[in-house]
Parts: C-alpha cells; structure tokens; sequence
C-alpha cells in the first residue's frame, strides 16, 4: 500500500500519448509554467507522429480547419526556435495535380474559397505546369501551387517535440501504457503498466488511434477507427521533385527527401491497434506507384527499398476531436485526425495549453467538438487531399 | 490460414542443402513443393554451381566437399520433375499464407499452406578504417566470384577476418591461382587451443582445417593470428592493409581484401511470416524460435539451415530433412518418429562443434569500444559510429529501432542485413546494456529491393 502510494506522481496536466499533440502540448503547458507528466505505452513519437508522410501541407485542408492549419504554419515557420531543430523542414511548395478538367474545376473552386482564409493557391495550366517542373509528365492536365507549403522529416520532428517538451521539463514516461485511468471529481488518477499513479487536474487525450479507447473510459460516445496508410520509399536518387506532390483524389503524395529518396504514400495497409502490428499491403505499394510514375515518369526506373504503414485514427467526416470531453470537466480530447494531423500539431498543442491555462481556445475549434458524436447524423464535410 | 491437409501447397523458400533435402524428403512422401531460389542454380552459397557451360570441375569448384555437392546437385536433378521449381525468383515479401515474388523484373503472387524457409545466410560485417574502400569484399562475395564466374579478386589478395571460412578462401584462392599475400586472423592461437575439445567432436571436419593452413604454410603464404585493428588505405581503391599484433603496427601492400567474421543467419523472411524470434547468445542474434524439428512459432512454418542459426552445409541437409518430416507429420502423412528423434539428437551434437567454433573465431568484441566516431557503420546511408554515439548521448537513445529513426542507421539499400549488427553492437556498449537488450531491427518489406517497374507491370496486369 505504502509503496503505491509513494509512487503518486502529481501534476497540474497529465498526457496521455508522447506523440506530436501530446509532447506539442506538453511543451506549450511548460511555457506556461503547468507541470506536465506525459504517458506513452512505446517511445515518444514512434507512432503515427513519426511513421507518417510528413507533409506540412494547409492546402486541400477543410474550410473549418484553415484557421487552425494558418496557426500552425506561423509556428512551423520558426520551428527551429522552438524545438531546436529543424527536423529538415523546407517550404519547398505543395503542388495539387489535376489530371483531368473536372480536376482542375476543384482546384480553381478550392482557391477561390481558400483566399477569404488567406491561402493563396497559384493555378497553373498544362503548359506553364511542364515549363516549370518539366520532370511532371504529360498525363498533367494542371495543378495548384501553394508556394509556402512543404514538408519535414516526421521521424525527426517528432522526436524533437518529445525532447523540447522534455528540455522544458516535462515528465515523459516512456513505455508506460495507461492501465486505469479515473476521475474522482476533483483529479484524475492514471495508473500505468510500471504501477506508478499520476494525479492530476487535467487529463489530455493525445492518444492517436487508441483515442476513442480512452474517450471511452470517462463515457464519451465518438466515432474513430484505425486506418493503416500505406508508405513506401525508393532508394536516393539525384534531385528531382523539389516540392511536394499530391493529386486531386488523393492516389498518392510523394516527397523527395534531402538524402535523395522519394517517401510516398497512397492507400492503406493493415494492422491492429497493438505496438507494430501494421504492415504494408503490396497491392497498395503498386498503386501508389503506377499513380506516382504516371505524373513522375523517371521514377520508374528507380528501386523501392522499403514499404511500411501505422496507425492513425480516422473519424467519419475525417475531422479530428479537438476540445474539452462532453463527460468530464479537465478532460481535453486531440485525437482521430485522419491522416492529415501532422502540419496541424503545433497549433493543437497551443490551443490545448490555451484550453487548460484560460478556459478557451484563441482559434475556433467548434467544428472539432466531441459532441458531434452525440447526435444520430453528424454533418458530413470534404476535408481529404 | 486455410491449411488442407488433402490439398497441402508446400512451398521451400532456398534451394541449398536444407531445401534440397526438404524437397527430396516431401518428394519420397509424394508431395509436389514448390522450390523457390533466388539463385539460377540448386545447391546455394557453398554448393553454388557456375552457370552452363563453365568447365571447372567439382572437384576444383568444391575440393573436399566435391562429393557432398555433387550428390546434392544430383538428388536435385532426380527432383526437377517432381517439384515445381522457380530458380532466379526472390521472394521479397512474407504474408500469412501468401508470398510476394520477383522473376525476371515482374512481380507475382504465390499462396502457401506450408513454408519451409531455408534462406541460409550472409557474411557478418564488422566495419573497420577502409572497409568501404573498392577493391574490398566479404569472404563470401571472394567465392561467390570464384564458384559462380570462376573468376577471383585481381591482384594481391590479403584474407582477413575470423572464422572457418577464412582458411577455406584462403586456400581455394591460392589453388585457383589468385596471389594471396597474407591471412591475418582476428583470433587467437590461444583460443583454438582452448575449443580443441569442442573442434574435436568433429574430427574430419577438424582435419580439414587443418589441412588449409598446413597447405598455406606450404606454400609460404604468410598465416599470422591475433590480428587487431586492421584498417584499409587508398584513394580510389584498397593500396595496402595496416593491423596492430601485440603492440605493433604493420602494413602490407595489396590490391584487394576479403573479409569476414563470420557468417549471420538471413531471417527476414521468417520475421515477416510472424514467426516468435529469441536473441540467440552463440550466434550472438536474434533468431526465429524453431524446436528441435524445426517448427516455427507459426503453424505451418517450418525453418532449416543456416537461416535459423549456423550450423553448417551438412547439418543444413538434415534439418532440412527434419523439418521436412516435421511437416509430414503435421499433415498427418506417414513419416519416421524414429528418423526424427535421430536427427534431432545428431543436430544437437553438431551444435557443441559450433560452440567450439565460435570460442576458436571468437567475435572481436571490443571494436565495438575501440572503433572511431568517424568510422562509417551504415554504409548505404553513410552512418558513422559517431553519430550513433551522439543519439545515445544527446537524445537518450536505447532502443535499435528508434537508433534508426533517429539517425537512418540501417535505413538504406541493405535495411540492416549487412550494418545492423554492429549498429547493435555499438549501441549495446555506449548505452551498457546487452546486445539483446538494445532490441531487434524490425524488417519490412521488400527484403531486398524491387523496381518500381515490377510494381507497374503488375498494376497493369490487374
């Protein structure tokens, strides 16, 4: 008994889940001079946070996410002040494919509704297309350019924040999955697979794909399932693509890294929701390629060297749960971005210090509310790349 | 898995000795397996047969062991009807139930019941000063030239390395003509002397051993052992070979080195077929658990050969033998409990013949501590040890996996199967805790790396 009880960590915030949002957050709760204690079951960042594609991407983002997506490109244009490393980010451009008129109607009505956001969308049509990137193939039939876009190493950015947050002097407690988790009225209580116990104020969910598991917990109703995207990456090659590459449809998106290699994605794998249990599915490995060498033709003649998935959480409208719990005060939900939270993280992380330290967040995060769960027919909205 | 015992789809991924004895035993059971082999030809690295039409004898590809080639290559010919063998066919993916092939720069799909992984192994790769120098090449890569193109390194040649295989190139280098200059051993006198009571258990395979170095000294190429800190030098290739023996250095000019430490056992296939791994302490690796028939923690997925843990060509045939059987068994076939119980028994007592090995060839455990933050550990990605160092350092790495995340080791072309072990090695000691403990590198597919056309043409085909 005694021996429990000196193991009671207490805090101000508890996180569960060491990935983007929960080590983003706990670094912005340091700032804030809160005490923080972050769970993770694995590492910090070897989830989704650092398996994903790693774009920094605001164009194709649903309307009700460009506030918060502008936010966070404010943030990742310093980023280096504030993880200390630069996780080779670049705003090296996000060009939106369009491989037929119908196409590229979408992308002209999606720049038009992005000005009021103040996302400026460049068009370009076939021939100013190859003029500028003459490795684009003639299947082209246009695209949209965000100049400020890019892309970052998530494999690097993650484990960045877990260290900034860490450095700030944040409690990570790493390999340490949450076995109970309570609220008693005044504190919530975690006690993980080692036996130590956390008690806190404020209980964070940043838990990814388990999201909907701990929401659970404290008698919240949510839609989110696992979804395993699908990822390859070929050998490095001399430099070809210089921006990021997506496609109206979203059949791939593909990057070329510094080294040289081409990280791509499109399609799903497999897997459950214990610790690497996903993998790859071939199937989808070939048509995120057939996809890619079709606008990138001297890809085909490159070799892939590896191919591997994860696991994200994915909601019906593909909108993330951001916001406090409709069940019990101090719970704060980020989970279930549907594959597209990784640009989002830093201004996630600002808005749940905001929600702890002030009650409320300077951006809008209604559209995100748990409690659109709760009601038979949740409003349906375009979101995906 | 739809395993049906009245319509078994066995497929043996190798065709050296394990498979080879695998397929002959399903074969005499009256199954039709199919072989699947990365290589044009049966009979895998030590029996590798030169393309058609090379006129080099067996007994000058394969000298003692001419006659265990030729009856292995042999009980393959007698086979070819009976199985349905598709040589020069990686098999770059693992699923339940399904493999993912690569012939002739197209991809195809083949569904099993039944594996029988016999995926042999590779070099052990220990970097050192020049280790990625032209003109430098593993034990194995020296007589892949020798078996395969009857061709061997140009020039001065200095073997160097450990293990039994270092004495076996030697001499088949220089009885093929090639100039070898020295053979530098990283072991000790003083540590065969002390597995000579293991050694023995295998008199003739003792003897032979023997035999390389006798003929070597007769031939009055310099053998010098308790070698350390060798290390390559040149500019566009390897021009000479420095080491250190008790305290002095010493260089020898040569044209091109072979190295090798030993060998490792390739279980990435196994990996990926979701078979339960065990870090083996004599192999000083992670292996796919196996009992003594060689089952899998997969049922239906059996392992044999090198690929599961080194033991060698003659124990690959009869575990390949055995797991074979183990198979029948399962599938409730007739088949020899006696047999089994035999070779279970044989193939435990060869291990203590292979303890003896490891104790004469002993890894060179301290490079580990000793090698220099400039040295190049992943050479694919151009990782030096230094960086791995600075992982552990500045962000707490401890875990292999995430010493790839943080830092691309074991990222690159070769996903680990050459840069992996000593990653782990190094990360083992600046972190202070043991090889097993630092983790395992997960494989993902493709084991091997495939053209992005493969994935087109098969796209096209759907």
């Amino acid at each position: 008994m005694s021996k429990t009880a000196d193991k009671v960590i207490d805090t101000d915030v508890a996180i569960i889940g060491g990935g983007l949002m929960g080590t983003a957050a706990a670094l912005e709760l340091r700032r804030q001079q809160r005490s923080v204690v972050v769970l993770e079951q694995g590492w910090c960042g070897a989830q989704a946070s650092g398996v994903n594609y790693g774009g920094v991407r605001r164009q194709g983002r649903a309307v009700c996410q460009l506030p918060l997506s502008q936010r966070a490109h404010a943030i990742w244009r310093r980023l280096e002040q504030t993880i200390g490393s630069d996780g080779e980010y670049i705003a090296s451009g996000h060009l939106k494919l369009a491989r037929s008129d119908a196409d590229m109607q979408e992308l002209i009505a999606y720049r038009d509704m992005a000005a009021a956001y103040g996302l400026e969308l460049e068009l370009l049509e076939a021939d100013a297309l190859r003029r500028r990137y003459p490795w684009i193939g003639d299947r082209a039939y246009g695209a949209s350019l965000c100049a400020e876009d890019g892309h970052a190493n998530p494999r690097l950015i993650a484990a960045a924040f877990a260290r900034a947050a860490e450095q700030a002097g944040a409690r990570l407690l790493q390999q340490s999955a949450v076995r109970e988790c309570s609220f008693d009225g005044n504190y919530f209580v975690l006690i993980n697979s080692r036996g130590e116990r956390v008690r806190s104020r404020f209980l964070l969910n940043c838990s990814g794909a388990w999201g909907k598991e701990i929401a659970e917990r404290f008698g919240e109703t949510v839609s989110e399932q696992a979804i395993y995207p699908n990822m390859c990456v070929t050998e490095p090659l001399p430099p070809l693509m210089n921006l990021s590459l997506g496609v109206v449809g979203g059949a791939f998106y593909a990057r070329q890294v510094e080294r040289g290699n081409v990280v791509l994605g499109g399609g799903r794998g497999i897997g459950n929701l214990a610790l690497d249990a996903t993998r790859p599915r071939a199937s989808s490995s070939f048509k995120a390629l057939a996809a890619l060498t079709e606008m990138v033709p001297a890809l085909r003649h490159a070799l892939v060297i590896r191919t591997w998935s994860g696991v994200e959480g994915e909601t019906p409208d593909h909108q993330p749960v951001i916001g406090p719990s409709a069940t019990t005060p101090g719970l704060l939900h980020a989970f279930g971005f549907s594959g597209a939270g990784f640009q989002l993280a830093p201004a996630v992380g600002e808005v749940l210090a905001e929600l702890v330290t002030k009650g409320e967040s300077s951006t809008p995060i209604e559209a995100f509310s748990i409690k659109r769960f709760a009601v038979p027919q949740p409003s349906k909205e375009e979101s995906k790349v | 898995m739809n395993a049906s015992p009245a319509s078994p789809q066995v497929v043996i991924i190798g065709a050296g000795p394990a498979g080879v004895r695998a397929a002959q035993t399903l074969v005499d059971a009256g199954l039709r397996p199919i072989v699947i082999d990365e290589n044009r030809r049966a009979g895998g690295q030590i029996y590798r047969q030169p393309p058609p039409g090379f006129v080099r004898s067996k007994k000058e590809l394969y000298g003692f062991e001419a006659a265990k080639a030729e009856a292995l290559h042999s009980s393959f010919e007698q086979l070819r009807a009976k199985i349905d063998y598709r040589p020069d066919t990686l098999v770059w993916n693992c699923a339940p139930g399904q493999l993912d092939l690569l012939h002739a720069q197209r991809h195809a799909e083949q569904t099993y019941t039944h594996l029988i992984l016999c995926t042999g192994a590779l070099d052990r790769v220990m970097p050192f000063p020049g280790w990625t120098l032209p003109g430098v090449y593993t034990l194995g890569a020296a007589q892949v030239a020798l078996k395969a193109q009857g061709c061997v390194l140009d020039g001065r040649v200095v073997v160097a390395g450990s293990g039994p295989l270092l004495y076996l190139l030697a001499y088949q280098y220089a009885k093929a003509g090639a100039d070898v200059v020295a053979v530098l051993d990283t072991a000790r006198f003083g540590d065969k002397l002390r597995a000579l009571p293991a050694l023995l258990r295998q008199p003739v395979t003792f003897a032979k051993g023997l035999y390389f170095i006798g003929w070597l000294r007769a031939k009055g190429i310099p053998l010098i052992d308790g070698v350390e800190q060798i290390a390559a030098d040149g500019k566009q290739s390897i021009q000479s070979l420095r080491w250190t023996r008790g305290g002095k250095t010493t260089e020898i000019a040569c044209d091109a080195l072979a190295t090798g430490f030993g060998l490792r056992s390739e279980t990435q296939l196994a990996e990926l077929a979701g078979c339960r791994f065990v870090f083996n302490e004599l192999n000083q690796q992670w292996l796919p658990q196996r009992d003594d028939a060689g089952r899998s923690s997969v049922p239906g997925v059996y392992l044999a050969g090198d690929g599961s843990g080194i033991a060698g060509a003659d124990a690959a045939e009869l575990s390949g033998r055995a797991a074979a059987l183990a198979l029948l068994q399962d599938l409730g076939l007739p088949s020899s409990k006696a047999e089994s119980r035999q070779l279970a028994q044989t193939l435990r007592s060869n291990l203590q013949f292979r303890q003896g090995l490891e104790t004469a060839f002993p890894t060179a455990v301290h490079w580990a501590r000793d090698c220099a933050d400039d040295l190049v550990i992943c050479r694919c990605e151009e990782i030096t040890a230094g960086e791995l160092r600075r992982s552990v350092q500045q962000e707490g790495t401890v875990e292999i996996n995430r010493l790839k995340a943080l830092t691309r080791v074991g990222m690159g072309r070769c996903q680990g199967r050459v840069c992996g072990a000593a990653a782990a090695e190094i990360l083992a000691h600046a972190t202070g805790v043991s090889v097993a403990d630092a983790g395992r590198l997960r494989v993902q597919a493709p084991v091997k790396p495939i053209p992005v056309s493969a994935a087109l043409a098969a796209e096209e085909q759907i």
